[in-house]
């Protein structure tokens, strides 16, 4: 019971984490496009600025949260997946150091190159952490210790042997890539003005198709990598609102940036990836890392957690700690309303 | 190669490259709430100038410490993965909460404090300032207790599956291995912001601009700098040295180069520990010292390595004993220059002692440096043990990940850390070589 609601509230974690560090990434697949000026570039800078480094805490906060609540799992997928891991390290340190130390530098050729950096570093990010999710669905190769390995690559097939790139997992960043940048391009309509909101708006169409189109073409995909994912469907057919909701929410975002109201239609895409997520995570559980070496080494809930006492006193802190977290955000995301201001500076 | 060392490698050039950054983090995050205080209390311009020219700076260094802390977040997953797994329901928990409590607030009031000072009114800007210093130092906190838990490890039991759990969090918490590492680390970070602070005025007055600017952080930088310097050796160092010599009897014999166990134990000042030999190479001693740090008098019998299995002799032992010289040594210096530059302010002397401004503009890097020796100090000293007389270093580290690959992601670490340091080094030297004022009028100009 206690595992159970560990799982969902890692659950929440993480989708608070693309939800939210979702639109600075997709501001970033974008940036290049979208900001032809310094003044239209540095909009986007400021749009995002104050807040990215919060958006990302929920990464860390929610990965240490795992890493206590369920530390099998953590010790297995962290070092299993070591190289990609590693790969995202640096893609987060290149974006983090580029974006924040644009606005301290005034040549224009490293301004140039920062912003390329950026953009590069935001989407391989988008691109790997879809096909981190991917991964996790299709399953790995545990050994009998519940260790394994992953090279980057074999086969590109998905099969007991795997690598962490195959065409499922590269479907599944690519996806991830297109969800991101529509999210990102309704993010940018929101907050920004002149031409960048107008090229920003442009760029929601040609996107939200592709999304639509990968959308779709993931659920055969996942049947045939990961059939084991519509049990749960299966056993509680009223879940199937899950995927329901994930049309709605789609189609709600065009519809709404459509008719101009761009904070609704930013919320839709919000409630799109939010319940694409909730929606794989209904399709694993109460598996948490499937093995492609046999259902009986699949890492699962009763297998990784932690002791009750642990996760006992977790509870207390961690209701607190969201709370507050929330207050931070609140006023963050208050005080920052609004379409920044084209001219604004540090301080 | 061995998997084992070369996961030690990363993670100790990881970490330690990691707090250089933190170290400044911390102790000038202090710093601007008293600028910002001094400020809303006297509404001075020149102060709250002051504090958005620091503030500058400790932006840049936060984005510096933020991107080399996350890679130590999943270093414990990915170099570590037996540790993790057998004691992640201890050590994950301080960690949860660092996240949780401190990088959410430090964050999202950094943001405010950086961006929002036109949007917010005084007293609230102050106040943000004063967040972020406490995010800042409960980050610092937790992280502690998660090391002091591996140094000291209290308030656990083992399970059946043969993994650690807590048993009391107030236990975990209060560690008190845990606090006394707590305030004598905080000392060493109010140092390293001391010595920034005070070198930068010092600079500026050599160099005969910003003179108003100069003086008001000469004034809070030796200020801070004498009550930390004290206060890291006593009572802070000195019960450090204590408790370690009462838990850790191995370490504190290989810290001090004591291979023999003797009764009025003299302490080494100076030497190379040889040990094939088991003897201290040019040694300087002062006799019945180190008896009375411990003991608190010069007779006791103070163990020496020989009275431990050579199997619990720390693996590295003379960077152990270099180590813990450099700290102390510096520690000595500090105190030193720091009083002697708050005798000379008290008299109204230290705008006109150059050399004295000298001296602390080129004191600036030790800090770091001693910073840096007391966590090797800590971390050689707890080896060959991941958690203290519990489980050893070599039954951690993940064994499904292989040297080699662990030694293409270091050079991967070792390459993007260069250009870290690089652009750091420029950023920081642009700023302050524009000083406070100027920068404004740069600012209103583009
Ligand atoms: C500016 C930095 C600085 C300075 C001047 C000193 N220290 Fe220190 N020391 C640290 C910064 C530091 C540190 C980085 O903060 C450490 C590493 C782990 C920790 O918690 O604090 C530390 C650890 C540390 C330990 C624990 C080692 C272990 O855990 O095995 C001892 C016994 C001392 N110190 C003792 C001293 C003494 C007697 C000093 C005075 C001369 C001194 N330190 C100066
Ligand atoms: C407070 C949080 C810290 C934790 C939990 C921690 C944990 C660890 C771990 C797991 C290792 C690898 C095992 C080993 O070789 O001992 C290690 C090694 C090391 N750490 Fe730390 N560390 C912390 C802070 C630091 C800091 C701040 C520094 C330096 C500035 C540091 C310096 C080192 C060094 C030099 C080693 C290598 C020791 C050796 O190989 O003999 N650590 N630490
Ligand atoms: C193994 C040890 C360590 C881990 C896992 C770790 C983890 C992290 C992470 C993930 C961040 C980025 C936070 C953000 O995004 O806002 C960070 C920054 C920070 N860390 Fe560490 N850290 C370690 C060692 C230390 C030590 C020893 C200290 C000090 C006692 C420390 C103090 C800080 C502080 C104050 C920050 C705020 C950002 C900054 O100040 O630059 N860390 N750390």
């Amino acid at each position: 019971m206690l595992g159970v609601l560990w799982f969902w509230m890692v659950g929440v974690m993480i989708v608070a984490y693309v939800v939210l560090d979702g639109f600075d990434l997709g501001a970033g697949v974008l940036h290049l496009f979208v900001a032809r000026s310094e003044d239209e570039r540095r909009m986007v800078v400021q749009s995002i600025g104050p807040v990215w480094d919060g958006n990302e805490v929920w990464l860390l906060a929610g990965g240490g949260t795992l890493y206590f609540a369920f530390p099998w799992l953590y010790a297995s997928a962290f070092s299993g997946f070591y190289l990609p891991l590693m790969i995202v390290l640096w893609l987060l340190m290149a974006r983090g150091v580029t974006l924040e130390l644009r606005n301290h530098i005034d040549v224009g050729v490293w301004r140039a190159l920062l912003d390329g950096l950026f953009a590069l570093a935001s989407t391989l990010l988008t691109i790997f952490l879809g096909a981190a999710l991917a991964n996790v669905i299709r399953g790995v190769p545990l050994d009998a210790d519940g260790y394994f390995f992953l090279p980057l690559w074999t086969d590109w097939r998905p099969g007991v042997h795997p690598g962490v790139l195959d065409w499922y997992t590269v479907l599944g960043g690519l996806m991830a890539c297109a969800a991101l940048a529509l999210h990102g391009s309704l993010w940018l309509s929101l907050k920004t003005t002149g031409e960048l909101e107008k090229r920003a708006g442009d760029a929601v169409a040609p996107l939200w198709t592709a999304v639509l189109l990968l959308t779709l073409l993931s659920v055969p995909a996942t049947m045939a990598v990961q059939p084991s994912t519509l049990t749960n469907y299966n056993r509680y057919p009223i879940t199937c609102v899950i995927p329901l909701g994930v049309l709605l929410t789609l189609v709600g975002a065009l519809v709404f940036h459509r008719r101009g109201q761009s904070l609704r239609a930013f919320l839709s895409s919000c409630g799109y990836l939010a319940l694409m997520l909730v929606g794989a995570c209904w399709g694993l559980f109460p598996t948490l890392l499937p093995a492609t070496t046999g259902a009986d080494r699949s890492i699962t809930l009763s297998s990784a957690i932690s002791s009750p006492y642990t996760l006992h006193v977790g509870l207390l802190w961690w209701i607190f700690g969201m709370l507050l977290a929330a207050l931070y955000f609140t006023i963050s995301y208050t005080m920052f309303r609004g379409k920044v201001d084209s001219h604004a500076q540090h301080g | 190669m061995n998997a084992e060392v070369m996961h030690r490698i990363q993670f100790a050039f990881t970490v330690t490259f990691h707090y250089l950054f933190p170290q400044l983090t911390m102790g000038l995050a202090l710093l601007i709430v008293v600028l910002k205080t001094v400020a809303l209390r006297t509404g001075d311009e020149r102060w709250h100038e002051a504090a958005r020219f620091w503030g500058r700076i400790f932006g840049i260094n936060f984005v510096f410490g933020v991107v080399t802390g996350i890679p130590m977040e999943f270093e414990f997953g990915t170099n570590w993965a037996q540790f993790s797994r057998m004691t992640g329901g201890v050590i994950g928990q301080p960690l949860a909460m660092e996240g949780v409590f401190s990088f959410f607030l430090e964050s999202a009031f950094l943001g405010l404090f950086l961006y929002g000072e036109k949007r917010l009114s005084r007293t609230w800007h102050w106040l943000s300032s004063v967040l972020v210093f406490l995010g800042s130092w409960l980050s610092g906190y937790f992280i502690i207790v998660t090391d002091a838990w591996m140094q000291h490890p209290v308030a656990y039991q083992i399970n059946a599956r043969g993994q650690f759990e807590i048993t009391s969090f107030v236990g975990l918490l209060t560690n008190p291995w845990a606090i006394l590492q707590y305030m004598h680390n905080m000392c060493g970070a109010v140092i390293t912001g001391a010595f920034v602070m005070a070198a930068t005025g010092a600079f500026y007055l050599l160099e005969d601009r910003l003179q108003e600017y100069s003086r008001i952080y000469l004034r809070v930088g030796v200020t801070a700098g004498v009550l930390a310097c004290i206060a890291i050796i006593f009572p802070t160092g000195d019960l450090s040295g204590k408790y370690v010599a009462h838990h850790q009897p191995v370490s504190i014999a290989a810290m001090e180069g004591l291979f023999h166990t003797q009764k009025g134990a003299g302490i080494v000042l100076l030497g190379q520990p040889v040990e094939s030999t088991g003897q201290i190479d040019n040694p300087l001693v002062v006799n019945g010292v180190l008896s009375f740090l411990i003991y608190g008098t010069t007779k006791a019998e103070v163990q020496g390595l020989d009275a431990f299995p050579r199997d619990q002799w720390p693996s590295t032992l003379p960077l152990l004993f270099y180590a813990y010289h450099i700290m102390a040594g510096l520690g000595t210096y500090f105190v030193a220059v720091m009083a002697l530059a708050a005798f000379l302010l008290w008299r109204g002397k230290l705008w006109s002692s150059r050399w004295m401004l000298w001296a602390l503009l080129l004191s600036f890097p030790l800090p770091y440096i001693a910073n840096t020796a007391g966590w090797m100090t800590a971390e050689i000293g707890r080896q060959p043990w991941l958690v203290y007389g519990l489980l050893r270093t070599g039954q951690g580290f993940s064994a499904n990940v292989s040297a080699s690959n662990t030694l293409f992601t270091l050079l991967g670490f070792m390459g993007m850390y260069a250009l870290l340091a690089i652009l750091f080094i420029v950023l920081i030297y642009r700023e302050i070589s524009r000083g406070p004022v100027v920068t404004h009028e740069a600012v209103a100009a583009d």
